[in-house]
């Protein structure tokens, strides 16, 4: 095959995909492999995750690699792992079968990653193996001979560390080169596990086998029955207490910056219609949401380094019979513990989830876990109404109020959760969770995962979220007041009287008419409903008033009452349009998402009235 | 600590007087000797199976849920996986020797 023409010219393009164990590696890999040059999407039909990368040899050959979902076998047990079966055998209705499959195997767990290997060789694919975390293993003294073990498999074997650029470097190297023959497959009658059993004893010493390692002396401590729960806690707690306090400055610093361009690009604009769409639609509406950009990421950063470091397993192991509690089990913190970054994704990481009921339960419970998209609406409120005291010395007022919120959301949660499994016929609840060794969370990946979130942010704020505010500024401004007539403008607007007339509903849990207005954008996108706010009250406060302003507006425009009113609002809020369409996707099921929607509305009009008719019992106002 | 003192006569299931996973003590070694079927085609012992939990491999609990001791954390050679009491009771084993 190869000829010294094919050295001069490059190699046709190659189309390949990567397979391998949970754990082993293989995303990393992916992003050490193509860098930011990845496309994400979803597979045709289900809501798996589909990660397309693309990347050039270097002797120039192009290579379109698919990451394939994590699996333990073919066998598949999970909408993930059909995916990757299918891809694997060909069968896939939208993906082609790829020309070679570059099986990704962990040094560090080759009992378990070979038994899939052997596997994949009896698919007549040619197929590399990516011999990945060498440096662990050398660290921790294992010696695996090489060359014996691949000409045993009859598959090219190429050590790799995906940590670094240079250490995916030999597996580039090897793309150069032609593809390789389909390994022989197994002889029939032999046993996977007796066969990765002899390979183990042919090819491997591991001085260090049944000896400790760092992650069970870490084990002892983060799943201690006393310890794990406390630390546990305290992570969540640093948690929400960084996501408020870290997040501050960088959010004032956008802020002002966001003001100063606005009053820049305006200024050569006279007064009027077009000054008055950029201004209060346009600048004041994104603003008022770019300025939560660093919360959203504060927070994503911490899960993807606890999900990075193998501590979130263990956090569904400490929690497992907690969510029993709630009839679900260990394996829907993950998807949960998602929802507080947004709903969506942790809808999609559901799909983990084998046994239906859970996976349905946990679908629904989602949206009860306060997104990240939340986060303005209960920033601006607790920052226009909850004192900045400090409570003990270090925490302060305002972060425990939201660490509340929080907590409010998760029992309701349970409870919801509670509720939805009760008188179900009980059948077993599969946890077998893979506990990975702990891994210091590698900084190129998260500096990625982040970016696709800020990308991911920002073009919502650039599509729906500005033309929602351009369409609510429209609406505000039209009809124009006649001339000389008293009060603001937006009472005789469209969005004035549309709230005029939902106040029929909310006025019996304190919301005002400009909060009504708001409500309708934010049912396309939380987030929104600060903009549409500050959108009709700039809109109708008599002076140019800006975003910048509404903090100090609200809290004398609206009485305690109101506020914490909204805020229980929020906590149960129904979801985003965006939610309910995934939601729809998942369950399939149309009905399925009108309940959600209903009982989450009643819900919150429920923990509204409440919140409004106790506080104002206890501050006296009328 | 009473609890971790505490150790479970072993279960009878079938005829036969066995070891099984979720019975066996914090810390001390095993050797599956075989895993049961609860149903015919049972999913759950297809995926131990498949996560490597057969007979002749060594396993230890390495750590117990902080509530009811439940889940179970093993090690299986260089893995270890959580799993619901239920689940380990799939497991049969003949102590180390």
């Amino acid at each position: 095959m190869s000829s010294t023409a094919s050295t001069q010219t490059p190699a046709p393009s190659l189309h390949i995909a990567l397979v391998g164990n949970p754990n082993c590696g293989k995303t990393s890999l992916f992003n050490q492999l193509t860098g930011s040059r990845q496309k994400v999407a979803n597979y045709a039909g289900v809501t798996v995750e589909r990660k397309e990368g693309f990347f050039t040899t270097p002797s120039g050959r192009a290579v379109r690699v698919l990451d394939l979902p994590g699996a333990y076998s073919l066998d598949s047990t999970s909408p993930d792992e059909d995916v990757t079966r299918d891809v694997c055998l060909g069968r896939h209705r939208s993906e082609p079968q790829p020309e070679m499959l570059v099986a990704v195997i962990s040094a560090t767990n080759l009992r378990l990653h070979l038994r899939f290997l052997l596997e994949l060789k009896q698919l007549g694919l040619p197929v590399i193996v990516a011999l990945n975390m060498m440096d662990e293993a050398q660290r921790n003294g294992l010696q695996i001979d090489v060359a014996g073990l691949q000409a045993d498999l009859g598959m090219p074997i190429v050590p790799v560390v995906s940590l670094n650029r240079a250490g995916v470097v030999p597996l580039l190297q090897a793309l150069d080169l032609p593809l390789p023959a389909p390994p022989p497959p197994l002889p029939a009658g032999i046993d996977p596990h007796m066969e990765v059993r002899r390979l183990l004893a042919v090819h491997v010493v591991d001085p260090s086998a049944g000896k400790d390692r760092l992650t069970d002396r870490l084990d002892r401590l983060f799943l201690h029955p006393i310890w794990g729960p406390v630390i546990l806690l305290v992570v969540l707690f640093v948690m929400f207490q960084t996501v408020f306090a870290w997040a501050q400055p960088l959010m004032d610093g956008l802020d002002s910056g966001i003001s100063t361009f606005g009053q820049i690009v305006l200024k050569p604009l006279p007064d009027g219609i077009l000054h008055s769409l950029l201004a209060d639609g346009v600048i004041a509406g994104a603003g008022t949401v770019i300025v939560f950009l660093p919360q959203i990421l504060i927070l994503f950063l911490w899960i993807l380094a606890l999900e990075e470091s193998g501590y979130l397993p263990r956090a569904a192991f400490l929690l497992d019979r907690l969510m029993a509690l709630a009839g679900l089990s260990g394996r829907s913190f993950i998807p949960l513990l998602s929802s507080f970054a947004c709903a969506i994704p942790g809808i999609m990481a559901a799909r983990t989830i084998q046994n239906p009921r859970d996976r349905l339960v946990t679908i629904l419970i989602a949206p009860l876990m306060t997104c990240s998209a939340r986060l303005p609406v209960y920033t601006l409120l607790i920052g226009a109404f909850v004192p900045h005291h400090t409570v003990l010395g270090i925490f302060g007022l305002q972060g425990l109020v939201l660490f509340g919120l929080y907590a409010v959301a998760i029992v309701s949660g349970v409870i919801a959760a509670r509720v939805m499994t009760r008188g179900v016929k009980s059948e077993e609840h599969p946890l077998l969770l893979e506990l990975p060794p702990y891994r210091r969370p590698n900084l190129k990946s998260l500096a990625l995962g982040l970016w696709q979130r800020a990308v991911m942010f920002l073009s919502r704020v650039g599509t729906i979220i500005v033309s929602l505010n351009v369409l609510l500024w429209a609406l505000s401004s039209f009809p124009l007041p006649p001339a000389g007539a008293p009060g603001a403008a937006i009472d005789y607007s469209l969005a004035g009287r549309i709230g005029h007339l939902m106040q029929w509903v909310f006025a019996p849990i304190g919301f005002n008419w400009q909060i009504c207005v708001s409500l309708i954008p934010g049912l396309a996108a939380r987030e929104v409903a600060v903009s549409s706010l500050a959108t009709v009250y700039a809109i109708g406060a008599t002076d140019d008033g800006a975003a910048d302003k509404l903090l100090p507006l609200l809290s004398t425009q609206w009485s305690m009452a109101t506020a914490f009113s909204l805020l229980a609002w929020y906590v149960y809020a129904p979801q985003c349009i965006s939610t309910l369409a995934v939601m729809r996707r998942e369950t399939g099921s149309i009905r399925t998402v009108l309940w959600a929607a209903a009982y989450l509305f009643g819900l919150a009009y429920l923990a509204a009235f409440l919140t409004y008719h106790i506080t104002r019992a206890i501050t006296g106002v009328p | 600590m009473k609890a971790e003192a505490f150790e479970p006569a072993p279960s009878y299931r079938g005829t036969e007087l066995m070891l099984y996973l979720d019975t066996l003590p914090k810390g001390t070694h095993a050797v599956i000797e075989k895993i049961e079927q609860r149903a015919p085609l049972d999913p759950i012992a297809t995926r131990l199976e498949e996560l490597g939990f057969v007979p002749g491999e060594a396993v230890q609990v390495v750590a117990t849920g902080p509530m009811g001791r439940d889940p179970i954390a093993v090690r299986l050679g260089t893995s270890r996986f959580a799993l619901r009491r239920g689940e380990a009771a799939r497991v049969g084993l003949r102590t180390a020797a």
